[in-house]
């Protein structure tokens, strides 16, 4: 596949870099070159804002600082123009790379706020860069700037350096999205929690899809600066930019990384189609007019609902896989005597604002047991399991977990320890389809399975689960006892040690509960040790080999099932003290 | 760096208080549709342009400027409750608001051309003098506006009971639908008054300013500055803190280079969104 892609890049460069060689008008050549721009700068903003859903406004911000790196080295530096463009790739990397690293920190700046807070950047950063001897005010010229002879006229050097970059461009996005960094992405992109509490590295990668988002955009900027030879700061940091990127990425289709190539040239033809035909106002009122039809209608843009139509023709077979051949989800490490507890939390607490959700929580899970945690609403056992996955950071006390400190890890650390958990509504990722969600925890827990083998994997505990007929389905199609198996068999795909379950039978009818009682069986009977937080007391009295219940954020009570429940102060804490 | 004269000082006050103003008068729409009704509407922008080009065609046509709002709001208002009717189908993004932005500027520039345009009108030149300060009619104007409608609209929120429910929706659409609230009416109704504000806030515009498509774009940063600023859905919010903004760019100016002055506007909107997000 790789192979077979690989050729056909090669191809395409060899065939489309003979094209100058046969002299055509220099005005062609100067048109393929701003389509190639066009696809760079698209393309590139797909690696961040199409693949996680961080809609960048700011990509001219970038785009610029390339163009005033190569603009001030060659024409004040004297440096040759096409050493200026590694600068012009660093300093727009850098730069993207220290702005990510701080706005990445803040989980609220999603959405159109970041969207906003890079265009913001963008005028600030014009607001700089025209104040001071960067450009001062009149614009650089770079006229003077010997151009190196790459191709039989200037128009074909610079049809032959878009091309060359185009086609990096698109090679590094394509296999972006096809490896293990891609799919972090798509799933930062559905829920970008969830990903980290699955073992994705969220703020690393989205700091490394930002940094070459942002060098490729330089480098584009590199080029133009020496296309247009004149730069100016009204031009550069122009918000058509990133209108420009965002409208072709979404026109095109911005999950696929061919997508927003489709959309840069088909937006570029059809602009200069208008313009040559004097009818450039009318050419923005169509990009517009398709812009929204786009939206409304082809969601996907035009190159996704194309690859949606061939992927529904080719409707894949699924392979009968038994679940023989499963392996044991928390394979016992070796070494590690029984008696010890698997995890012990010490002390721990939690408060958010004026609430104590957890106060001085102490607790062990031994190895291989189905620990219960019980307890009335907003007692903190959900709290217990956030803090535990990693979701939230207790305020003070320790998890020890095989005699590693949890507490100080981020989440997706705390996966790769082996800890799993579901979530008590389903929070599958609603773009990737069934399969693809049980392969995530499989490629990014502790195992770290390359594509391939996580697939199977997955396939595996779909079966298991008893979803296989669905794998190829979108998590929309499920319904909620199915999203609920769907959620068990993405925690058992990372095999763990420790399976933290919340509410898994909450909603379900008594034939489902059934049902998921006898999976839970089956999942201990391969000796998983579980958690699991549940309102469902005949399941828990079934299931559990011991219960620990929790009121006001503090242990009241832990032993035997069925004693517990009987306890003076566990009953007041259910029903309250009765009256004497 | 040489200070300012106090005459010079003051005068510069007085035009950042006055073009604060007109931030102001510009985010409130743009606030009350993104703050109550989840919508970013990027059109806003363009439909205040378009609001600024009627008045001058219609104020060309000998039509005292201040009439032309009896014929514009009305429009606008049916204009905007039209578009939300026509979008409400869908859940639409910032970005179908941007298509729209794209087709008004085109109209506008296929209608009016690129060429700058300058209202003549019997506003225009006439200045008050107070003291050692020059007070223009149309900044005045501008300023009596902005208050004016967000003090209403603040007072319609408080104290009536569609403002009320108003505020309902903006919480919880669909529990406020479930207490009776009517919820595709009232939002008809706000989308309405949203581009009503605009098409009040294009005459500001064409009172003051010299018009060219173009500058559509030139107003979003600062304005959505303000409106961030001044807390989403918060009638009087963009009108404080566009002053706000608008004083310290005169402030820079008079300090600095004039060019300097966006840099206030966006830093302080970079600061808040990273102090402060979940406010927003």
């Amino acid at each position: 596949m790789r192979a077979r892609a690989l050729a056909g890049f090669a191809a395409a460069g060899i065939g489309l870099s003979a094209v100058p060689f046969f002299g055509p008008p220099a005005f062609y050549e100067s048109f393929l070159y701003l389509v190639f721009h066009w696809i760079v700068l698209a393309v590139s903003w797909n690696i961040l804002s199409g693949y996680s859903g961080y809609f960048s406004f700011g990509h001219g911000a970038f785009f610029g600082a390339g163009m005033y790196t190569t603009a001030t080295l060659a024409t004040k530096a004297g440096v040759p123009f096409l050493w200026t463009l590694p600068a012009a790739a660093l300093v727009a990397a850098v730069f993207g790379i220290a702005l990510g690293a701080v706005v990445f920190r803040l989980p609220r700046l999603r959405g159109e706020l970041f969207a906003l807070l890079t265009l913001a950047v963008t005028f600030v950063l014009a607001t700089i860069v025209l104040n001071t001897p960067i450009d001062g005010g009149p614009g650089l010229y770079l006229s003077a700037v010997p151009l190196p002879a790459i191709g039989p006229s200037p128009s074909s050097a610079f049809y032959l350096l878009g091309l060359a970059l185009a086609l990096t461009t698109l090679w590094t996005a394509r296999e972006i999205q096809r490896s293990r960094f891609g799919t972090g992405l798509f799933a930062i992109h559905d829920d970008e929690d969830v990903a980290e509490v699955l073992g994705v590295p969220t703020y690393r990668y989205k700091l490394a899809a930002f940094g070459l988002s942002c060098g490729l955009a330089g480098i584009a900027g590199g080029i133009q600066a020496m296309f247009i030879s004149y730069v100016t700061v009204g031009e550069t940091f122009s918000i058509a930019v990133p209108l420009n990127v965002v409208l072709m990425s979404v026109l095109g289709g911005s999950r696929h990384w061919f997508g927003p190539a489709v959309g840069a040239a088909t937006v570029t033809a059809l602009l200069y189609a208008f313009t040559a035909g004097d009818y450039a106002v009318a050419g923005r009122a169509a990009v517009g007019l398709i812009l929204i039809l786009v939206i409304l209608f082809l969601p996907e843009g035009i190159f996704g609902e194309l690859i949606g139509a061939l992927k529904r023709r080719r409707v894949s077979v699924t392979p009968a896989i038994g679940t023989a051949d499963l392996p044991a989800p928390n394979a016992a490490r070796p070494g590690k005597s029984e008696g010890q507890p698997l995890l012990e939390a010490r002390g721990l607490s939690k408060a958010f604002r004026g609430v104590q959700a957890l106060a001085g929580v102490d607790l062990e899970v031994r190895r291989g047991e189905i620990l219960g945690l019980v307890g009335p609403n907003g007692s903190g056992k959900s709290t217990l399991i956030n803090v535990v996955s990693g979701h939230f950071r207790p305020d003070s006390g320790r998890i020890l977990f095989e005699g590693c400190d949890l507490a100080a890890l981020e989440a997706h650390r705390i996966a790769r320890t082996g800890i799993a958990r579901t979530y008590q509504i389903p929070r599958p990722f609603a773009h990737l389809s069934v399969l693809e969600n049980v392969a995530v925890p499989a490629m990014f827990g502790r195992d770290a399975q390359a594509r391939a083998d996580a697939e199977r994997e997955a396939r595996r505990w779909l079966a298991f689960t008893g979803l296989a007929a669905k794998a190829m389905s979108l998590p929309g199609e499920l319904n909620l006892h199915q999203r609920k198996f769907l959620e068990l068999a993405r925690a058992l795909a990372s095999r763990p040690n420790l399976l933290l379950l919340d509410e898994v039978f909450s909603g379900l009818t008594h034939a489902e509960i059934d049902d998921a009682i006898r999976l839970i069986r089956e999942i201990r009977a391969r000796g998983a040790t579980i958690v699991f937080v549940e309102h469902v007391i005949r399941a828990v009295l079934e299931l559990t080999d011991r219960i620990v219940v929790l009121s006001y954020g503090r242990v009241i009570a832990a032993g035997d099932p069925r004693a517990v429940m009987r306890e003076p102060d566990v009953v007041t804490a259910y029903l309250g003290k009765p009256r004497v | 760096m040489a200070l300012p004269s106090l005459t010079l000082l003051g005068q510069s006050l007085l035009s950042g208080l006055f073009i604060g103003a007109l931030y102001g008068l510009l985010g409130l729409g743009l606030s009350l549709s993104w703050g109550m009704l989840r919508q970013i509407n990027l059109a806003h922008f363009a439909l205040a342009f378009l609001g600024a080009y009627l008045t001058y065609q219609l104020a060309g046509a000998g039509i005292n400027p201040l009439a032309t709002l009896a014929v514009i709001v009305p429009c606008f208002f049916a204009l905007g409750a039209l578009m939300h009717w026509l979008l409400a189908r869908f859940s639409v993004s910032a970005l179908v608001t941007f298509g729209l932005t794209a087709i008004i500027e085109a109209l506008i520039q296929w209608i009016w051309t690129a060429d700058f345009r300058r209202m003549e009108s019997g506003y225009s030149d006439v200045k008050f003098r107070v003291g050692a300060l020059y007070v223009a009619l149309p900044e005045l104007l501008t300023l009596a506006m902005a208050l004016a409608l967000s003090l209403a609209v603040w007072a319609w929120l408080r104290h009536t009971y569609t403002g009320k429910a108003m505020r309902a929706i903006a919480e919880d659409a669909p529990i406020a639908a479930a207490f009776g609230v009517d919820v595709h009416g009232l939002s008809l109704l706000l989308s309405g008054l949203c581009a009503a504000f605009a098409g009040v806030a294009g005459l500001s515009l064409a009172l003051s300013y010299t018009l060219a498509p173009g500058q559509i774009y030139a107003w979003l940063g600062v304005v959505f500055a303000a409106v961030m600023l001044g807390g989403l859905g918060n009638p009087l919010g963009p009108l404080v803190a566009g002053i706000v903004i608008g004083v310290s760019e005169a402030l820079t100016m008079a300090f600095t280079a004039p060019a300097w002055a966006p840099l206030v506007s966006f830093s302080l909107l970079i600061v808040v969104l990273l102090a402060r997000p979940g406010r927003i």
